[in-house]
């Protein structure tokens, strides 16, 4: 049998089409975020119909050192993404290295601001529905921090190991919208359970 | 089989070379540690196929107990458990993985690509979804063992708090159900995600998305829809562990819970389950009927448009299965309207098949038999779905056997016959031979008379006030001589799964050669060999119009002259 391919060549233009990881990730962050708002959801719906305390009011401090870092950690991914297209890799781990930081930062935070819950103010999930509903919201967001994290720090070992190149950029900035999401979750998060349900 | 079929060139097909005999062990490894889409896609549909039997026996042993009134077959436990894993089983390890298992064969061979987007996660969806239904039937010799049908769910597939709550619901059913969708349900998303990749960066050139063939453009819609719509069901299944297992509060009315929410939650994820699942049977249609009315398929861009509109709209609609649960008029106002408003998208779709059909040089094998049937069913269902959405009719109809009438009409005579149509459809791509015709028409003809004698019944049955999931009933009644019907007909359709069981594999081993192209069909996927080889097409084809074949085929007039 002949290999020729007996279809006409057109004028055709190879398509345009998006890069697959990109719109995977994408894909991803939507499914995601149909999760995150059912926690929301149910977080809004059960504000103040706790039947015993203690309250947000009562215990919640609102946590600006840590929002402060973990947004401004999405400000330095920015810059590793272009460090790295521009094959700069000496730059590239320095803003690298200083995401993982405040990453890190921001959970040894909330590791704190839960310690003291817990052991000051007595609230436990079980305690009421606000503990419920705030360990599970805050929790899920803390969890996606954690698996952000632990890609972020897969990357960073591969840099020092000499293995990510300039070639990688596009999936480091596919890495990068999973955290800018993760980022962006927070605001949410931070701004329902911070401001709205205090 | 077709008036006249017209050989391809020997364009994109090329002859596998002949690999050397492998041994079992061999051919067994290279299945459990392959990524090809197609062999993935085999997969998914023989894992259905296999629960669809399981839960097709669990639905007759339900029909034996409802045999006549005071029955006992199964008590009263038992018969929970298998109303629950019948519908479970149904959705989740039939419906869903099967409609993807053709996503996952058709669609890279319908837009000239190699593979998926991303071929090991898609290996990865498959054996997620896989453990799921293992971990699923494992309740049944879990927990307390066979005994008893061991733990197998029994809350109903909706699975409502509180009766899932710690205290009505000890030991681990619950949590076998909850566990085994929240990760099959992963496997789904992944799977959703690799098909959006697909269609959006995989197709070959001149494939732009307004050539690309309907099934690949629903199942995009299906997938985006489902990335958003099994997604809630985990949130609330982990809600659900949470009070389970932490001492969470969320479904728990005694500590300010609210059990409606669930519900909610749900059903925000379980109406649109609903075109999830019934999308994908459009899909099918999309393909076969033209090809057997021997037309190109009528609003092409209408359907297209349709079904985007069908998944917007059914996100709006979810707290129609509430209207008893005492809502606002208001609210009951918006989702009777949201509703309705369904049918619209619905019935342009109805129309385009019906003008595709109108006209044509009908052939009536069985994969066009099945799709007429479901043609014809579909839209009574959507006829009984108008009349429950209306709220007030609902609050009499209720949880009653008209409700379950009205969904099996869907999920049977709509999805289930899509599917068998889809089988016979592609089984000869898959394996290089045709299904027997013969049997086929058997199988066609016994299931629609079985189906209607069961289905057509419940309706009356709903009517008269017998509610759903009751294991007996009273012999004063008047409900005996329905049941036994209602038995009957679910009888006749076991015996025509059965003669398709017997179809699928004696075909496999005696069934007529089928050669690449056995019904003069269109799309890409009928100009590579039958089955493909692994690396789907010898070149890489170039497309100029939604009939790539058509094109190749009668260069005299080709599609691309008309279409813009
Ligand atoms: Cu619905």
């Amino acid at each position: 049998m002949s290999t020729i391919s007996l279809v006409p060549l057109t004028p055709d233009q190879p398509l345009d089409l998006p890069s697959r990881g990109r719109v995977g990730m994408l894909s991803l962050i939507i499914g995601e975020s149909a999760i995150f708002t059912i926690f929301v959801v149910a977080y809004v719906f059960y504000i103040g119909k706790s039947l015993y305390g203690p309250t947000p009011a009562q215990v919640l401090e609102v946590p600006i050192f840590n929002t402060v870092c973990l947004l401004s950690s999405s400000f330095f991914i920015w810059l590793a993404e272009g460090s790295i297209e521009k094959n700069r890799m000496r730059r590239f781990l320095l803003w690298w290295s200083t995401t993982i930081c405040l990453g890190i930062v921001f959970l040894v935070g909330t590791a704190r601001e839960w310690l003291k819950l817990i052991y000051h103010d007595g609230l436990t999930i079980r305690t009421n529905l606000f503990g419920t509903t705030f360990y599970s919201l805050v929790g899920l967001h803390a969890t996606h921090v954690v698996v952000g994290l632990l890609m972020l720090l897969l990357v960073l070992v591969f840099t020092l190991t000499g293995h990510v190149k300039e070639s990688h950029t596009e999936r480091i900035q596919v890495l990068a919208l999973y955290w800018h999401f993760v980022d962006a979750v927070w605001v949410v998060v931070f701004t329902v359970v911070y401001i709205i349900g205090r | 089989m077709a008036d006249q079929v017209l050989t391809i060139p020997d364009s994109l097909s090329v002859s596998p070379p002949q690999i050397a005999d492998e041994t079992f062990l061999e051919r067994l490894h290279g299945w459990v540690v392959t990524v090809d889409h197609k062999k993935l896609g085999i997969l998914y549909v023989l894992y259905s196929v296999f629960f669809l039997f399981v839960a097709g026996a669990e639905a007759l042993c339900i029909r034996i107990q409802l045999l006549r009134a005071h029955n006992h077959f199964l008590s009263a436990a038992v018969f929970n458990r298998f109303f629950t894993m019948h519908g479970t089983t149904m959705v989740f390890l039939v419906g869903m993985p099967i409609l993807f298992g053709f996503a996952n064969y058709l669609i890279p061979l319908m837009i000239g690509a190699r593979d998926m987007a991303f071929p090991r996660l898609n290996a990865f969806s498959f054996w997620l979804t896989a453990f799921g239904g293992l971990l699923l039937y494992f309740s049944f010799i879990g927990g307390f063992g066979l005994y008893g049908v061991g733990s197998a769910p029994d809350v109903g597939w909706f699975a409502y708090a509180p009766l899932t709550a710690r205290a009505f619901s000890p030991g681990h059913s619950t949590d076998y159900w909850a566990l085994a969708l929240i990760v099959s349900g992963f496997g789904t998303l992944g799977t959703a995600i690799n098909i959006i990749a697909t269609v959006l960066s995989m197709r070959c050139r001149g494939m732009t998305l307004w050539r690309m063939p309907l099934f690949a453009w629903l199942m995009f819609v299906v997938s985006g829809l489902t990335l958003i719509t099994i997604t809630p069901l985990t949130a609330a299944q982990i809600m659900l562990l949470i009070d389970r297992y932490l001492g969470g509060h969320f479904f728990d009315t005694q500590a300010g819970g609210s059990a409606v929410v669930w519900m909610h939650f749900f059903w925000i994820f379980g109406h649109p389950e609903v075109y999830v699942l019934v999308m994908p049977a459009f899909a099918i249609a999309n393909e076969i009927i033209p090809v057997f009315s021997r037309k190109a398929i009528f609003g092409y861009p209408a359907m297209v448009a349709a079904s985007a509109a069908i998944a917007f709209v059914s996100l709006g609609v979810w707290a129609h299965h509430m209207f008893t649960v005492g809502m606002t008029s208001v609210s009951n106002a918006f989702f009777t309207l949201s509703t309705m408003l369904v049918g619209v998208p619905t019935g342009i779709k109805i129309f385009n098949w019906v003008a595709t059909m109108w006209g044509g040089r009908i052939r009536f094998a069985t994969p066009m038999l099945f799709c007429i049937g479901f043609l014809f069913q579909f839209l009574l269902a959507g006829l009984t779905g108008i009349m429950l959405s209306v709220s007030p009719l609902d609050w009499q109809l209720h949880n009653s056997y008209f409700v379950i009438a009205h969904f099996h009409y869907v999920l049977v005579g709509a999805i289930v016959f899509n599917i068998f149509a889809a089988i016979y459809y592609w089984y000869p791509k898959a394996t290089g031979r045709m299904l027997s015709e013969r049997l086929g028409k058997w199988h066609f003809w016994l299931f629609l008379i079985g189906f209607h004698i069961t289905f057509d019944t419940m309706h009356f049955l709903g009517f008269m006030g017998m509610p759903r999931s009751i294991y007996t009933f009273e012999p004063d009644r008047g409900w005996d001589r329905l049941n036994m019907i209602v038995s009957i007909g679910g009888f006749i359709q076991g015996v025509a799964v059965l003669i398709f069981a017997v179809n699928l594999v004696w075909s496999y081993y005696r069934g007529q050669p089928a050669g690449d192209d056995p019904w003069d069909a269109w799309t890409l996927e009928w100009a590579t060999a039958s089955p493909p080889p692994e690396y789907n097409f010898a070149t890489e084809p170039v497309v100029r119009s939604r009939r790539p074949l058509w094109d190749l085929k009668h260069p005299e007039d080709p599609d691309w002259r008309y279409e813009q």
